[in-house]
């Protein structure tokens, strides 16, 4: 019987993935082995998704199905773990919004996708994306917002990031629930994506795969 | 002689609802004036919804959330602090840009009352957000994995003992009351009651009399407002609102992620609890609007949007019990007025599953012209000014934009005029910008 973890995965059967991760670890594979399988079976996901087969139910519980891989996986690794290869993006959702679902699967899907992401989390103040990218020069930040609000926080990170200097270092991505070129161009920022993997486009075409 | 209610046909019952909301009792207006405009918006309206014939112009809804909080120049924890400013707002929101109905003043809430009862489910203004922002939802399991059964065995109980005292600081003892359906018999009758003899559960009830008293009056403040609006001649829209059983689960039980992996890991008890939730929604949306006299029931539609669940699992979790609940109001002559939240682009075919003149529907980001070929051929249509062009649009933009929503909607009635999203901050000038050019342009001839 074919043991595929990566298309396994990709078709979202748990129970099979989860017996073939035990069955590997028990035979002694290399653990950076099985979880690049799994990280191919997770760029299927992500393909699946663009191409509008797969929805956001499938986005979270595919990452449900790789969490319990990391919680067999990750222990038996020697010491290293994955290097990222993708580059830098900072994420958060703006000051004065708490909502987090959209922003969380948009980190998941760069992770998944081999970006190294800085999840700076909710109701993030101005002054914490500026100091992000001055710490880890990402160049690539993410803000996420849900209501109206958020378009002023926006506008106001991206001009502190204007005057802090860094305007220049960064691509600048927004998203969220009411966001549209009207407020791409209100706020500065780059651009938009209506979904994760638009924010992974995105990020890929700023910074490019090594 | 004047039929029974059960004998009523749901048309019968429709046109009572109706007739009782257009001509209220016990109101004095305040000038006949203000009499014939609350009749003339309300008729305005029905007409539209009812899809028989076109109304003399296309109505106009503005929905906000706390846009009139700002446009007065208060803050939304001013607005749930104090009831006085929060109508005062929202009274001259109405008054100035007079739409032809409203959704009342209670959006803010009643903040002190919160503040007693120690609310879990959200964060506002002074309470983990800041004064001048809105109330945000704490998304979480409220309800866990492995306590379907006791959902589905037990609703009344579960929200009692389990459910509540998570969403509620104060409740937190109440798990530890009796199972009411075990008082029986007088064997052991008074053992039942012996947890409202420990101080904890005590304390628990004298909280609660205090949050009783406290929204006493925050009660009386919004049965004046709406009273006060009548009498100045604005219907108000909704009576009470409702939801789809999947989004009673995924909004504040389960939880968005919980419920989206438990229709993988367990459908089955998922179905189930959707089942027994259906007659209880839907006699919460019967039971508001008969008390109220107001056909309008609100069901905010959530987690069935475009992209949130493929066709199969719309089909499968999402659509048959929200259409068991929209049928079961219907039936009752209620107007379901269903807010389609986000993108339904692909669920039109599907929803268009649905009688003739029974069923309002607010629009947010859909193709409106295909919008008005499926669903508008059954249901009233209302929609969709974005908040994007609220907030950043020119008047340009939103009189073009207008414009393009009458040309490809009103035709043959049907439609509303309307924002499609829910908001919060907007300029003043592109709403009367869209009001007034509606007005003008969209009068039937």
């Amino acid at each position: 019987m074919a043991k595929d973890l990566t298309n396994s995965l990709a078709d979202l059967k748990e129970d099979e993935v989860i017996a073939i991760v035990r069955e590997k670890l028990d035979k002694n594979e290399d653990p950076m082995k099985i979880l690049n399988e799994a990280g191919r079976g997770m760029e299927i996901v992500g393909k699946r998704f663009s191409e509008s087969k797969y929805f956001i139910p499938d986005l979270v519980y595919s990452g449900e199905i790789l969490k319990r891989i990391n919680e067999l996986v990750k222990p038996k690794l020697s010491g290293e773990g994955e290097v990222k290869k993708g580059g830098k993006v900072i994420v958060g959702t703006v000051a004065g919004d708490i909502h987090d679902i959209g922003k969380d699967i948009v980190v998941f899907m760069l992770d998944v996708s081999g970006f190294e992401v800085n999840d700076l989390g909710i109701d993030v103040p101005v002054q914490k994306f500026v100091d992000a990218i001055k710490e880890t020069n990402a160049p690539v930040v993410g803000m996420s917002g849900f209501l109206t609000l958020a378009f002023e926080s926006m506008k106001e990170t991206v001009d502190a990031i204007k005057e802090a200097g860094l305007r220049e270092k960064v691509k600048v991505m927004i998203g969220g629930g009411q966001i549209t070129d009207e407020v791409v161009k209100y706020t500065g920022a780059d651009a938009f994506g209506k979904d994760a993997m638009a924010g992974v486009t995105l990020a890929k075409k700023w910074i490019g795969t090594k | 002689m004047e039929k029974q209610w059960e004998e009523m046909t749901s048309d019968e019952r429709q046109e009572a609802l109706f007739e009782k909301w257009i001509s209220p009792e016990g109101v004095t207006y305040a000038s006949p004036e203000a009499e014939k405009a609350y009749k003339e918006k309300a008729t305005r309206i029905k007409d539209a919804v009812q899809m028989k014939k076109v109304p003399d112009r296309v109505p106009i809804f503005l929905l906000p959330s706390f846009y009139p909080v700002y446009y007065s120049g208060i803050t939304p924890q001013d607005a749930m602090y104090d009831y006085e400013k929060n109508n005062a707002a929202f009274k001259k929101f109405i008054v100035d840009f007079a739409p032809d109905a409203h959704l009342g003043a209670a959006v803010p809430g009643p903040g002190r009352f919160l503040d007693i009862v120690d609310y879990k489910l959200y964060s506002w203004p002074g309470h983990g957000v800041s004064p001048n922002h809105s109330y945000q939802a704490n998304e979480g399991e409220y309800m866990m994995v492995d306590e379907y059964d006791d959902l589905i065995e037990d609703p009344s109980n579960f929200f009692y003992k389990t459910y509540l005292p998570r969403v509620f600081g104060i409740l937190e003892p109440w798990q530890q009351l009796p199972t009411v359906t075990g008082i029986l018999e007088i064997y052991g009758v008074g053992f039942n009651f012996i947890p409202f003899g420990i101080p904890p559960v005590q304390e628990s009830f004298k909280k609660l009399f205090e949050a009783g008293a406290e929204v006493l009056k925050y009660a009386g403040a919004m049965g004046a407002f709406g009273g006060e609006m009548i009498a100045t001649g604005y219907p108000t829209i909704v009576a009470g609102f409702t939801k789809a059983p999947f989004d009673v689960l995924g909004d504040t039980l389960r939880g968005t992620r919980g419920l989206m992996v438990d229709m993988y890991r367990n459908p089955d008890k998922l179905l189930k609890a959707m089942d027994v939730l259906t007659p209880i929604m839907i006699k919460m949306g019967v039971g508001a609007a008969l008390s109220s006299g107001n056909p309008f029931i609100f069901i905010p539609l959530h987690k069935g949007a475009d992209g949130f669940l493929n066709e199969e699992q719309y089909m499968k979790f999402y659509w048959p019990t929200l259409r068991k609940v929209v049928m079961g109001l219907v039936e009752q002559g209620v107007v379901p007025f269903l807010a389609a939240e986000g993108g339904y682009n692909t669920r039109l075919d599907i929803v268009s599953d649905l009688p003739k003149g029974k069923t309002l529907w607010l629009c947010d980001q859909l193709d409106m012209a295909r919008a008005k070929k499926t669903l508008g051929k059954v249901a009233c249509l209302a929609g969709n000014m974005s908040s994007a062009l609220l907030n950043l649009g020119t008047k340009q933009q939103i009189t073009d934009y207008t414009k393009k929503l009458i040309d490809d909607c009103a035709k043959g009635g049907g439609y509303i005029m309307s924002n499609g999203a829910f908001f919060d901050e907007a300029q003043a000038e592109n709403i009367h910008a869209m009001v007034d050019f509606t007005r003008e342009y969209g009068v039937y001839k």
